[in-house]
């Protein structure tokens, strides 16, 4: 394959009609006697659900029926769990795992504020709502779980008193001997961190519109997910109907970030309604509901040690971890596994334990989110690093450059199972070289000369970094599908789903190069179950590689049927036969270049002849991807500090990554952009806060603060591309990279502006209140 | 995320809008630019009966500059008057541009702000501040409030439910006056954890006038009485100013919510107070 569009930067072919307001959201179907959809929702915590009466409800004008749990008991199945433990990783790793039913609507017990409890179905929206305040629920209130340490201790209440605990999944894992290691250790820092819960919130909020045909008993519903398949498959149970009576589809989404990964009760009952009512239903998700229902995450403990000798030569890892996963483990082993599998990162750690404990708590359940357990983890080692660098008299720098890994120990072999159940081995990449290539970018020794200088005139800088070393796409597999039409023109198909990662325009390089057309006669479709009948969907930085992969393998089959029916067409053998800018032509002459429409037209039969091949241009593939790829990355954030107020500005932010191959340069920078927004969101701004008794107490965007662009500073993105040898793209994952860092480099940098005083940042997000109380109370 | 149902009236003229109120009471809603109460009404957190827009009553969009005052109407949008102060009241610009966006300040109006009257909103403390007045109209009476009357509690003010604020009228300060505007918010455009505008005059090197509003500290925008009494007749020196700092956050009853501690609200207000006022002593000039 020529690499023509492979690597350039293509400008995003989906754009225009964003920028234009005329991206096709879901909220954007429009369908002839429409009804809409509120939920009533749990405002308790944790309660017993007594009585519930609809019937003032259903008497409102509009209303067309209100669904309880009791009134679809029929229908009524737990919700699917996501993350079953793969062979590989149970043999190694003994879990003690806990799931409990979470039914789509409150069946005896509301376990979370927000906790669907009854759906209203009226003519709009507004009378919906009206009537869902006019259910008369009889709630009696039990004793919440709001704290994840406490919670896993005896005597706290039981969320699902049938485990008899809260720990949903409990283990314990190390390498090598960390104890000796610790007890060998000159200086062993030990640590506390704690990071919030915060989340994804994408501009769009979830959404679902469902239509029942009943003429054949199909169902075709609209779902705001990166996951149509998934999305698919839970119907088919619930539904009890076949895959082929039941199309997905995912429009343009207006982000993702893993909220939309997650099964969720909406998805379900929104086509219940359709069927049981015969009349297409609506329910977009407002923000409210999406802050209080939608899939929270991040949110861990970490009790860190981490061991050294004097020279700054770290021996040694211990780490106490506590997760909260919200009222329901939805995803069983994937968040507390993916933290330990990440907690080493790019550091050269041959001794370490882990005792892991995640909880359910009455809050809104957690899901993976753009990191998924990475920016937790990394934000405890990296700031435990600059601790011990501290302690010794190092430069954060300098400790770093002595314990990372280098590219001459590539692959690097934990000897532990990666989450996926292979061998947890890093394929290359060169660690050292992107601290040097960030450092470089931030003029680090710049920085150091002037901080000392602006100290004395009383301006506070400092600068932090942070590594990690990420596994990205997933697999096991994507599907895709190609065909041409009539005119030679190219449509692409799979279960990868666009949620403003640029798909249309990076697949459509990769099939352009392979087939020897203009990217302009590609198109592509991601997440619509009709076109691809198995795909799994976009999530863990994985579409990349798995739909990337299997839409090249589709394309090399479908050339080689056009070389085939080409040559028979211009009589000459397959081996001479070339195909460049949409034309197939004999080698070396360029005279008999022919349109890849004409050799498609020649292939179908007609009552003269029955054409020159077989005219099915197309194929399908299913790439095999068993393990990841190690995608990596150093961080650098320059901050100034404000010592009266707290406040905090980012003045700088550089992000030296590997992602393997890059298909489309702008695209990547756009993602590291927006991760590095959502980490800094982490980092600053976000927190999804609850009191004591479980009550959620950050109900809007007035106080869940995400960063907007005037929030942040600029962005350097230097790219090393170090091809992965596990595809023959030689791509790795990028999407959630530029989210795990940032809290890390920038509570480094902030601990470095104020090092004189001795702040020690050890909880995000890094507000100027929680800042101007680290001042006050540090001791230097 | 629907609002519950309510009427919708649209008066064309003060007096029938404030017919409607006076009809209506406590189950009116007045609704002028909208960045308050929509949001409210879409929440089901504000539950009126009617909302009065006013949007199309004539003759409240003008800004009418009188000797040493100015009276804005009730429609005068925030942009407007951040346009029009920008060379006349630059205070009055800097405080405007710390009022969420530019698009909301194009419809939020400067006296729904005030009627309002959210104590970590810039506006109500500006109009504290410059010694304004509300002029408030009803069936009744059309009477004038001043602003250390006007604001009450917590979006609560000395509004009867039968009154509309068709004007809020501002003093305009000495031209030789320096001002100082500061305020913290956990993002540009948020409402402030904390702020203060301050207004000096000097003459003959000495304080001839302060005035100190600061905002987002406690239930109610606040002068710093004690501290603008400590100043008058002192030259602006760092330790006048910082003593006038102390001064006005001494016995300041400050809040705590989500966003920030009580204690946090009390350390910055002293902080970002001599930060202004030592901005406005640098702009300020001598009394000509």
């Amino acid at each position: 394959m020529g690499a023509k569009y492979f690597g350039a930067a293509v400008r995003r072919r989906e754009d225009p009609r964003f920028l234009r307001g005329e991206g096709r959201f879901v909220d954007d179907v429009a369908l002839p006697g429409l009804l809409h959809a509120a939920f009533l929702r749990s405002p308790h915590a944790h309660a017993r659900l007594v009585s519930i009466d609809a019937a003032r409800a259903r008497r409102l004008p509009g209303v067309a029926a209100v669904f309880s749990h009791a009134d679809l008991a029929r229908w009524m199945k737990p919700l699917p769990v996501f993350g079953a433990t793969p062979p590989g990783l149970a043999a190694a790793v003994r879990f003690d795992v806990r799931h409990a039913p979470q039914w789509a609507l409150c069946k005896d017990v509301a376990r979370h504020v927000g906790e669907a409890v009854a759906m209203v179905v009226a003519d709009s929206r507004a009378r919906a709502e009206d009537a869902a305040e006019a259910i008369d629920v009889a709630w009696e209130p039990l004793p919440a779980v709001a704290d994840m340490v406490s919670a896993g201790e005896a005597g706290a209440p039981l969320l699902h008193p049938e485990w008899a605990t809260n720990v949903a999944v409990g283990f314990t894992h190390g390498i090598g001997d960390a104890e000796r290691a610790l007890a060998a250790a000159d200086v062993v820092l030990e640590e506390t961190f704690r990071i919030q819960r915060y989340v994804g919130m994408p501009l769009e909020t979830r959404g679902v519109v469902a239509q029942w045909d009943r003429r054949d008993g199909t169902l075709t519903t609209w779902n705001s997910t990166q996951v149509s398949h998934f999305v698919q498959q839970g119907l088919v149970t619930a539904l009890e109907l076949p895959p082929h009576k039941i199309r997905v589809i995912a429009p343009d989404l207006g982000g993702g970030f893993g909220t939309k990964a997650s099964g969720y009760p909406e998805d379900v009952l929104v086509p219940l309604a359709a069927r049981a009512l015969n009349r297409p239903v609506k329910w977009i998700e407002d923000r409210r509901e999406h802050m209080m229902a939608a899939a929270h995450a991040r949110h861990q403990t970490h009790t860190i040690r981490l061991g050294a000798h004097r020279d700054g030569t770290i021996v040694g890892l211990a780490d106490r971890i506590w997760l909260d996963l919200g009222a329901y483990n939805v995803w069983g082993i994937v968040l507390p596994y993916n933290t330990v599998a990440h907690l080493i990162g790019p550091y050269r750690i041959r001794d370490m334990k882990v005792e892991v404990k995640g909880v359910v708590t009455n809050k809104t359940p957690n899901a993976p989110y753009r990191g998924a357990g990475r920016p937790e983890t990394v934000f405890a080692m990296d700031r435990a690093v600059d601790c011990l660098a501290r302690r010794l008299g190092m430069d954060p720098a300098d400790i770093r450059r002595k314990n990372y890994i280098r590219a001459d120990e590539l692959p690097w072999e934990f000897g532990m199972p990666y989450r996926d159940g292979n061998p947890l081995v890093y394929d290359s990449g060169d660690f050292p070289a992107a601290l040097e290539s960030a450092l470089g970018a931030a003029d680090y020794d710049g920085f150091r000369r002037e901080q000392a200088s602006l100290r004395a005139r009383g301006v506070w800088r400092g600068i932090g970094m942070s590594g990690y070393v990420e596994g990205t796409a997933i697999g096991p597999f994507e599907g895709a599908h190609l065909k041409l039409d009539l005119t030679g023109r190219v449509q692409v198909a799979t279960g990868a789903v666009n949620s403003g990662q640029g798909h249309e325009t990076a697949f459509a390089q990769v099939a352009a190069d392979v087939l020897g057309v203009p990217l302009d006669w590609v198109t592509v479709t991601g997440g619509d179950t009709a076109t691809v009948p198995f795909g799994v969907g976009t999530f863990a930085s994985r579409s990349g590689v798995t739909a990337g992969n299997s839409i090249a393998d589709a394309a090399r089959i479908v050339r080689a049927k056009l070389v085939a029916a080409a040559a028979t067409l211009l009589e000459a053998a397959p081996a001479d036969v070339e195909i460049e800018d949409g034309k197939a032509f004999v080698r070396g002459a360029p005279g008999s270049a022919v349109e890849l429409g004409k050799v498609v037209q020649a292939s179908i039969p007609t009552f003269a002849r029955p054409g020159v091949a077989t005219p099915d241009f197309e194929a399908s593939a299913y790439h095999h991807v068993p393990t990841v790829t190690y995608a990596s990355a150093v961080h650098v954030a320059q901050v100034e500090v404000d010592p009266g107020t707290g406040y905090v500005r980012l003045l700088k932010y550089v992000v030296a990554h590997d992602c393997g191959k890059v298909i489309n340069p702008t695209i990547v920078e756009g993602q590291v952009h927006g991760g590095v927004a959502q980490g800094v969101g982490g980092a600053l701004f976000e927190e999804m806060a609850y009191d004591g008794e479980g009550q959620l107490l950050t109900g809007t965007l007035m106080d869940y603060l995400v960063p907007s662009a005037t929030d942040l500073p600029p962005i350097d993105t230097v790219h090393l591309e170090y091809p992965s040898p596990r595809n023959p793209l030689g791509m790795k994952g990028l999407g959630e990279g530029g989210a795990i860092s940032p809290p890390a480099a920038i509570a480094n940098a902030i601990d470095d502006a104020l090092a004189p005083l001795g702040v020690r940042i050890t909880e995000t997000p890094a507000t100027p209140p929680r800042v101007l109380h680290a001042i006050e109370t540090a001791r230097p | 995320m629907k609002p519950a149902p309510f009427e919708y009236a649209d008066p064309h003229t003060v007096e029938e809008a404030v017919t409607l109120l006076a009809a209506h009471g406590d189950d009116a809603k007045v609704l002028a630019g909208g960045q308050s109460l929509v949001p409210m009404l879409a929440l089901r957190l504000a539950r009126p009966s009617i909302v009065v827009d006013v949007n199309r009553v004539a003759g409240l969009d003008s800004i009418t500059p009188s000797g040493t005052g100015v009276a804005v109407g009730a429609l005068v949008r925030q942009r407007t008057l951040e346009r029009w102060a920008a060379d006349r009241l630059p205070l009055l610009t800097a405080a405007l541009r710390h009022v969420g966006h530019a698009p909301i300040r194009t419809r939020g109006t400067v006296a729904g702000s005030v009627a309002h009257a959210d104590p970590a909103s810039e506006l109500p403390a500006l109009l504290l501040c410059l010694d304004g007045v509300v002029v408030a109209q009803s069936r009744r009476s059309t009477r004038t409030i001043a602003a250390a009357e006007f604001f009450q509690g917590p979006l609560m003010t000395a509004l009867a439910p039968d009154e509309l604020v068709t004007e809020t009228r501002w003093k305009l300060p000495a031209a030789h006056a320096g001002w100082g505007f500061r305020e913290m918010a956990r993002r540009h455009g948020d409402f402030a954890l904390v702020g203060v505008a301050v207004v000096l005059t000097l003459a003959r090197g000495a304080v001839a006038d302060a005035r100190i509003a600061l905002f987002g500290a406690a239930a109610t925008p606040v002068r710093a009485g004690a501290a603008e009494q400590a100043l008058r007749g002192q030259p602006p020196s760092e330790s006048a100013l910082a003593e006038a700092a102390r001064l006005a956050t001494t016995g300041l009853e400050t809040v705590s919510d989500l966003h920030a501690p009580a204690a946090y609200r009390a350390s910055v207000a002293r902080t970002l107070t001599a930060r202004a006022l030592a901005d406005a002593a640098a702009r300020a000039k001598d009394a000509p």
